[in-house]
C-alpha cells in the first residue's frame, strides 16, 4: 500500500507538487494521467526515494520514502522514463547487473519476467543501445522486476510506443498484478486509462479526479455529442460559432461537441444544413477519459 | 497538381538487413500526409531519407524538386523539420530561436525582424519574446517549434511525433495549426501514435517491415479494412508483421 500526505515539492517558481494526498491499494494497477509538465516525473521519484519533497509524506508498504530509502529501493522496481539501461551492456549483462546490485540471480525470479524476457531472449548478446523502442522497454521492465519487487513504479513506460506494442505492454502489467505487485504507472495517452484499476487525472500539481474509470466517466456533467459532417476541418469552426455549442474539439474522425441543455439535435442539424452541409450526423454519446480531462481542465 | 515528394522504389539496407524496402509513393503540394506504422517498421529511416540526411542503397525520388541521391544538400534548404526531442534550444529566449533558425535558413535580418513581429502577433505570444524557452509549458514550446520549423516557408514540412505528451486541448490546437500551413500551401509530412490523429491526416501511409502496405484516405482505409477506427486498421496491418521490432 502507497500512502501519499499532503505532499509538496516547488523548483524556484513553479509548484510541480501541490499538498497531494492518496492512497494505492495491494495489489492495484493505479494510473497517473496527465500531460508532460503535470508533475507525474517528481511524483514518481519522490517516491523511488529519488528527490525530496519540501513538505509532507510518502510511505510505501510502511516504509518512510525519506527516513527508509534504503529499505525503499529493496522493496521497489523502478522504471524511469528516460531509457535508464547501460547502452554498452548487452541485453543479457543489463539484466545481469540489476540482479547482482540487489543480490537476485535471474534464476531466482525467471518466472517473474518469463513472458517478458523470453521476447528479447533471442537478442540478448545485441548491446542494448542498439534495441529499437519496444525492446528496450521489455528489458527495461525486466531489468526493474528482477529483484521482485513488492511496487512496481514506471514513469511513462509507453511513451513513443506505438498502438500495438502499448498494448502488449498493458497485458503484461496485468499478468503482474496477479502476482500481487502493486503497480503505479504514468502515462499522457489518455486511452489508457481503462487499462487502470483506479487513475488519478493530474494537471499542474494537482490530481483533478482520482477514481475508477468508470465513475470518472459517469461523473461527467456535460451533454455531450458526436458530429459528422463533409469537410470536417470547416465544420469545426461553424459549429464553435454557434451560440449553444460550449465546446468543440476533433476526436478522430468525429467532432466531440458540449452544448447547453435547451439544443435539440434537429436544431443543430438545420444550422449545419443552411451553412452547406451534407451528410449530417449529430448524436448523444457517453465521454471517454479524454473528454473528462478536458471538461475538468475548462479546456 | 504539383507533386512535393515523389519517390520510387526508395530502398536503405544496413548489411543485410533491409530497413525499407523498396517504398513508393507521392505527396501533393498542400497535402497533410499521415506516415504511420509499428515501431521498427522503418518510419525514421525512411524520413531520414526524405530529408536528405541519410543516402537510399537504392531507388530514386525527388523531395521538394531535388534529388534524393544527389541533391540533399538543396532539400535540406527547403524543408522544415521539427520532432518532439529535439526543436528548439531550451537555454535560449524566444526570440533568439526564432533568430537563430531564421539565420541558418539564410533570411535577412530584415526579414527575420519583421516575421518574428508576424510570428508572435499571430501565437499571441508578444509578451513573451524574451522568455527562456525551457520556462515555457510544452503545448507553447510546440507551437513554437511548428512555427519556427515552418518560419523560412519551405515548400514541406516534416513533423516526427509532435504532439507526443501534450495535453488533449493543446494537441488539437496544434493540429489546428497544421490545417493552416497547409492551408497556405505547406505540404506537412506527420508521424504519430495518435490513431485519432490519423483521422485528420488527407492520406495516411501504413509501414510494415520496411515496406507501405497500405496508403489511402482514412476513411478509404476504414472501409478497405471494415474497421470503425484507424486504431483498428494499425492493429489489423501491425499484425502482420514478421519482423520483430529491430
Amino acid at each position: 500500500m502507497i500512502t501519499v500526505k499532503k505532499l509538496h515539492k516547488t523548483y524556484e517558481k513553479v509548484t510541480a507538487l501541490n499538498n497531494l494526498s492518496f492512497t494505492v491499494n495491494d495489489g492495484e494497477i493505479f494510473g497517473v494521467i496527465g500531460p508532460d509538465g503535470a508533475g507525474k516525473t517528481t511524483l514518481f521519484r519522490i517516491l523511488a526515494s529519488l528527490l525530496l519533497p519540501d513538505s509532507g509524506s510518502a510511505e510505501m508498504n510502511g516504509l518512510n520514502v525519506v527516513k527508509d530509502f534504503k529499505k525503499i529501493r529493496k522493496i521497489i522496481g523502478y522504471m524511469p522514463g528516460r531509457f535508464s539501461l547501460y547502452q554498452d551492456l548487452s541485453v543479457e549483462e543489463n539484466l545481469k547487473f540489476f540482479a547482482t546490485i540487489f543480490n537476485a540471480t535471474i534464476e531466482d525470479n525467471y518466472h517473474l519476467i518469463k513472458d517478458i524476457y523470453r521476447q528479447i531472449e533471442p537478442f540478448k548478446k545485441r548491446r542494448a543501445g542498439a534495441l529499437s523502442g519496444g525492446m528496450k522497454q521489455k528489458l527495461a521492465l525486466s531489468c526493474a522486476l528482477i529483484h521482485k519487487p513488492e511496487v512496481l513504479i514506471l514513469d511513462e513506460p509507453t511513451t513513443g510506443v506505438d498502438p500495438v506494442s502499448r498494448k502488449e505492454f498493458w497485458d503484461m502489467l496485468k499478468k503482474l498484478k496477479t502476482d500481487g505487485i502493486t503497480i503505479l504507472v504514468s502515462t499522457a495517452y489518455m486511452d489508457e486509462a481503462g487499462m487502470c484499476d483506479r487513475i488519478a487525472l493530474m494537471r499542474e500539481g494537482n490530481f483533478i479526479a482520482t477514481d475508477t474509470p468508470e465513475n470518472i466517466i459517469s461523473a461527467y456533467q456535460e451533454t455531450l455529442w458526436a458530429v459528422e459532417t463533409e469537410n470536417m476541418p470547416a465544420s469545426l469552426r461553424d459549429l464553435r460559432n454557434h451560440p449553444k455549442v460550449k465546446t468543440c474539439f476533433a476526436f478522430g474522425n468525429r467532432h466531440h461537441i458540449t452544448v447547453q441543455p435547451n439544443l435539440s439535435e434537429a436544431e443543430l442539424q438545420d444550422y449545419l444544413k443552411v451553412k452547406g452541409y451534407a451528410n449530417i450526423v449529430v448524436e448523444p454519446i457517453s465521454p471517454t477519459v479524454e473528454d473528462c480531462f478536458m471538461a475538468l481542465t475548462n479546456a | 497538381m504539383k507533386e512535393v515528394i515523389k519517390v520510387s522504389n526508395l530502398t536503405k539496407k544496413f548489411g543485410n538487413f533491409t530497413a525499407v524496402d523498396h517504398i513508393s509513393f507521392d505527396v501533393r503540394q498542400g497535402e497533410i500526409f499521415g506516415f504511420l506504422g509499428a515501431n521498427g517498421a522503418g518510419k525514421t529511416t525512411a524520413m531520414q531519407m526524405l530529408c536528405g540526411i541519410s543516402k537510399p542503397t537504392s531507388g530514386k525520388g525527388t523531395v521538394a524538386g531535388f534529388d534524393v541521391l544527389k541533391q540533399n544538400e538543396k532539400i535540406k534548404k527547403n524543408i522544415g523539420y521539427m520532432s518532439q526531442k529535439f526543436s528548439l534550444y531550451e537555454d535560449l529566449k524566444v526570440w533568439e530561436n526564432i533568430r537563430l533558425f531564421g539565420g541558418i535558413y539564410g533570411l535577412s535580418d530584415k526579414e527575420i525582424a519583421r516575421k518574428t513581429n508576424d510570428l508572435l502577433h499571430r501565437l499571441n505570444f508578444e509578451s513573451e519574446r524574451n522568455t527562456i524557452v525551457k520556462s515555457l509549458p510544452l503545448g507553447w514550446k510546440q507551437k513554437l517549434a511548428f512555427s519556427v520549423a515552418i518560419f523560412h516557408t519551405p515548400q514541406i514540412v516534416f513533423l516526427d511525433e509532435p504532439t507526443g505528451g501534450v495535453d488533449p486541448a493543446m494537441r488539437r490546437q496544434f493540429w489546428e495549426m497544421i490545417y493552416e500551413a497547409a492551408n497556405e500551401g505547406i505540404t506537412v509530412f506527420v508521424t504519430t501514435h495518435y490513431m485519432d490523429e490519423a483521422e485528420y491526416c488527407d492520406r495516411v501511409s501504413m509501414m510494415v517491415d520496411g515496406r507501405i502496405d497500405a496508403l489511402d484516405t482514412p476513411a478509404e482505409l476504414r472501409r478497405q479494412f471494415n474497421a470503425e477506427t484507424m486504431d483498428e486498421v494499425f492493429r489489423k496491418l501491425a499484425r502482420k508483421a514478421v519482423r520483430t521490432d529491430n
